[in-house]
């Protein structure tokens, strides 16, 4: 039998005060670069057109191009406020055109990337270029997408707390969901730090990555629950310390499959979905974090404000009574032939 | 359940997923090299694939307020009506799969998979259609009106510097009587050749002309900018300062001052004079004497004279209106305009026309002909349309996208393998062979529910991949816990998975929860993540509860109560 990491008695907990005074640090740094960002662009988090509006188009050109040369096409074809970045390679460029409004946009018979083809054709003679990707989203779409994804967040809260509350009780619900608050928080520092594009798809990684430490923190809190009942001397912090020792095999393997999903998505997925990727693999970190440096002390604190008085049963302790009376039964004879 | 069920449920599982997702054919509208439709068909797997991957367009549409205005109750209504409209052009436009639907109360969604020529499409969807027949104006109404609007344009400041910069101007020529000599000159240029020096001598005028507009020329904004035609009612203005001219057309003050009952329209045709193209424009009456909603066919054709056109006829009742509208306008132009823009030259009506009559096309090729016979056939929209968000995605960057993410998928599965097999050996291969069932369940259960596979949708299935061996290194660990307290075999494994259930199941729920956020909430390719995220969880929890634990008893039935496990 292989084995990492059994039977540890680390003392996870000890070192919540540098852990979290390390992460506030790292958020604090996130938030002082969307600062930074927000002086230098005028928008502190580098929103997708899906939220801005505007047009995006992404062009591939049969040999590689100068970045100038585009630029003076798109300044001629009069969208001169334009991002031009290259996408993965010099002979693939993304050109993102803020929204333009009025009598001139109104008048225009062609899209814009019809224009901006039409403009670089003439700057690149006998060169194909191929539109691989035009994508053109009102203002008021893109406000409407904004609060979508917003509300998408926080409902996403609002029903796994109220999950939580049902198969546990309110103190791990509480510090699961402020954990992956915690989570938010750090990805979205960390969206500063690469100034990664905010798109609905990262949007959807951000959801992933709740969910995925939610998972985490609820494998752990399993195990609090359970060990609770078995060892009621034991006070919460030994409890939680025993408790995340116990999984931490359970931890290192599942990071490790979902790490090596991710980096796989990350380097062999194409330029597409790797803001997506970076999000996913920034997740499965921080959601580890979390679930041990940020709901165990968090669960820990709530307990010393709230102390659970021993003889009231709560919902959770009734509902664990009921499990070990369930599992004390003898297992049923299965697999006869 | 009896271990002969158990395995049959696993086969018969199989089986259904193997008949989901079994090649077959499947038949599609296509149009070939040839301009025609022709039903083709293919053997593939029947996944369908998202625009992002297979390629094609997807246009949301929204009344276009700028155009003219809607009251809000009626906007409801308009947006039923335009959506059968739509509807109708895209499948006369014959793609195959392409949906038209209404999204929430105000929009209209057009997808399009593999579309080539992505402008066609659009203006296919968003020209409105508004077919109209107006007289050009005989009386020189706006000769006489263009003093007073030149003086509106330069009340209402509408003359910037370097507008006024831009608009060249002749001293020896002022207005339009000066321009309107240039314009002769022209037409002589063109005929004779012993006008050459004059020609030559106009275009150095012309020269000297931009030389001096430097200076700001008192009055003259809009009378400088525009030349007489060769019709009545019909002028020219240089392409380059169109927008100058469209911007003041645009203010309402300078709208108001234009001749009354009488529209200024831009004319489909560009004409070259001395090197400069011109657009044309034409002053016409408001009032349409007859419009296209009484329009009964209409087709594109080839006419040696007059290049591509699309002929049409109307029905009986508009056919007697046409004719006794016609009959009073004999001698006269009668301008054909097709959402506020003049198509082609106005013909001069010799007779009263009937029920049959066509549309020139200009220098536009064949496949503009077809779309404007399609439009028109269709019928106009009620309400003017604008795309409110439009995403094209080239065939060859989804197929980029493909390649790539199965090659992602193919890479994150062999380092899982590797993984479980490394660190749980015997295990570790059950786990596997769960693995291999988990990813055809899952490709299945997005078969039969005809979910539609993105990009975000392959990272999903990629992620749970990753995601799906949660269970069983979950289910792994608990056994080895129980074997650690001295339990036998066959107890262990029991109790492992008994003992792994709670975890397993909260934890996945949350995930699901999440998933079905996003579902309610994303759009597109964010739903097909959230679909294969649901799917693969589900598919997750049925391999590596049910099937898993089954290998484990067929492993046991087959070792009579092994001693030992390998994990």
């Amino acid at each position: 039998m292989l084995r990492i990491l059994h039977d540890t008695k680390y003392d996870f907990i000890k070192y919540w005060h540098t852990a979290v005074g390390a992460t506030i640090a790292f958020i604090v740094l996130g938030i002082a670069l969307m600062g930074y960002h927000k002086v230098r662009t005028g928008e502190a988090v580098n929103y997708s057109i899906e939220f801005t509006g505007g047009t995006v188009v992404q062009l591939h050109f049969a040999r590689p191009v100068a970045a100038d040369l585009v630029r003076s096409s798109v300044d001629r074809a009069g969208y001169s406020g334009s991002e031009i970045a290259a996408f993965g390679s010099p002979s693939d460029y993304l050109i993102k055109v803020p929204p333009k409004t009025g009598v001139v946009a109104a008048a225009a018979s062609d899209s814009v990337s019809g224009q901006l083809v039409a403009s670089l054709r003439q700057a690149v003679p006998g060169d194909s270029i191929r539109v691989d990707r035009a994508e053109t989203v009102g203002p008021r779409v893109g406000a409407e997408l904004k609060t979508k994804a917003f509300t998408a967040i926080l409902i996403s809260f609002a029903v796994t707390l109220v999950y939580l509350a049902i198969r546990f009780e309110w103190r791990f619900g509480v510090a699961a969901v402020i954990a992956t608050a915690h989570d938010i928080l750090t990805t979205m520092a960390f969206l500063a730090m690469l100034h990664l594009e905010v798109s609905l798809t990262v949007v959807a990684a951000l959801l992933t990555v709740i969910g995925y430490s939610l998972n985490d923190t609820i494998i752990i809190f399993d195990r609090v629950r359970e060990n609770l009942k078995k060892q009621r001397k034991e006070s919460l912090y030994g409890v939680l310390n025993r408790s995340i020792n116990e999984t931490l095999p359970r931890s290192v393997m599942t990071h490790a499959t979902v790490l090596a999903a991710t980096l796989s998505l990350l380097f062999f997925a194409g330029e597409v979905i790797r803001p997506f990727s970076w999000i996913m693999a920034f997740g499965v970190f921080t959601g580890t974090f979390s679930s041990i440096y940020i709901a165990g002390p968090i669960l820990l604190w709530i307990e010393h404000r709230w102390p659970r008085t021993p003889g009231a049963a709560n919902k959770g302790a009734a509902r664990a009574q009921a499990e070990e009376r369930r599992r004390e039964q003898p297992a049923a004879p299965v697999g006869t032939r | 359940m009896p271990l002969k069920y158990r395995v049959l449920t696993i086969l018969g599982l199989c089986l259904v997923s193997i008949w989901f997702l079994f090649p077959r054919n499947v038949t599609e509208r296509e149009r070939g090299s040839d301009g025609l439709l022709h039903d083709v068909t293919y053997r593939r797997i029947p996944l369908r694939e998202g625009l992002d991957l297979q390629g094609g367009m997807y246009l949301a549409l929204e009344v276009d307020d700028s155009k003219q205005a809607i009251p809000a109750d009626q906007r409801a209504d308009a947006i039923d009506r335009a959506l059968k409209v739509v509807r109708s052009r895209i499948e006369g436009f014959g793609v195959s799969e392409s949906v038209v639907q209404k999204q929430g109360t105000d929009r209209i969604v057009v997808q399009i998979p593999g579309i080539q020529d992505q402008e066609r499409a659009r203006r296919l969807v968003e020209s409105q259609a508004f077919l109209e027949f107006k007289i050009t104006d005989k009386t020189q109404a706006l000769e006489r009106a263009l003093p007073r609007l030149d003086q509106v344009i330069k009340q209402r400041g509408l003359v910037a510097k370097s507008e006024t910069g831009a608009a060249p101007q002749t001293p020896a020529a002022k207005g339009l009587q000066g321009l309107l000599t240039t314009a002769d000159t022209t037409k002589k240029a063109d005929t004779s050749k012993k006008s050459d020096t004059t020609k030559k001598g106009a275009a150095a005028a012309k020269d000297s002309a931009q030389a001096d507009s430097l200076k700001i020329q008192p009055g003259g904004a809009l009378s400088s900018l525009i030349e007489q035609g060769q019709m009545p009612g019909e002028f020219y203005v240089e392409a380059s300062k169109a927008p100058v001219v469209e911007n003041y057309l645009a203010d309402s003050a300078v709208h108001a001052a234009l001749p009354p009952g009488k529209d200024f329209l831009r004319g489909s045709d560009s004409t070259l004079l001395q090197g400069k193209y011109y657009l044309t424009y034409y002053l016409v009456d408001s009032k349409a004497i007859m419009t296209g909603e009484h329009l009964q066919t209409a087709r594109p054709n080839q006419s040696p004279s007059e290049g591509t056109i699309v002929e049409f006829t109307l029905d009986n009742e508009g056919g007697r209106r046409f004719r006794s509208e016609t009959g009073k306008h004999v001698g006269d132009y009668m301008a054909i305009i097709l959402d506020k823009r003049v198509m082609g030259r106005p013909p001069v009506i010799q007779s009263a026309i009937g029920t049959r009559g066509q549309i020139t096309m200009g220098g536009k090729d064949l496949a503009a002909a077809q779309d404007l016979a399609l439009v028109l056939r269709a019928g106009s929209l009620p309400v003017p349309l604008r795309v409110a968000e439009g995403h094209v995605i080239g065939a060859s960057l989804g197929q980029d996208s493909i390649d790539k993410g199965r090659r992602a998928a193919l890479i994150a599965v062999g380092l899982v393998v590797v993984i479980m097999m490394v660190y749980y050996k015997f295990s570790g291969v059950l786990a596997v062979g769960g693995l291999v069932l988990y990813v055809l369940y899952t490709l299945a259960a997005l078969a039969g529910f005809e979910a539609v596979l993105t990009l975000p949708g392959i990272a999903g299935f990629v992620l749970s991949i990753g995601i799906a061996v949660d269970a069983n290194v979950l289910i792994f660990e608990r056994i080895r816990e129980e074997l650690d307290h001295g339990k036998t075999v066959r107890t262990a494994i029991d109790e492992g998975f008994r003992h792994a259930m709670p975890a397993i199941v909260d934890s996945n729920v949350s995930t699901i929860l999440t998933a079905a956020v996003l579902y309610q909430y994303g759009t597109g390719p964010v739903k097909g993540f959230a679909v294969t995220l649901i799917a693969g969880i589900f598919a997750s929890l049925v391999t590596a509860i049910f099937v898993v634990r089954t290998f484990y008893l067929l492993w046991l039935n087959r070792t009579r109560g092994a001693q030992t496990l390998s994990i």
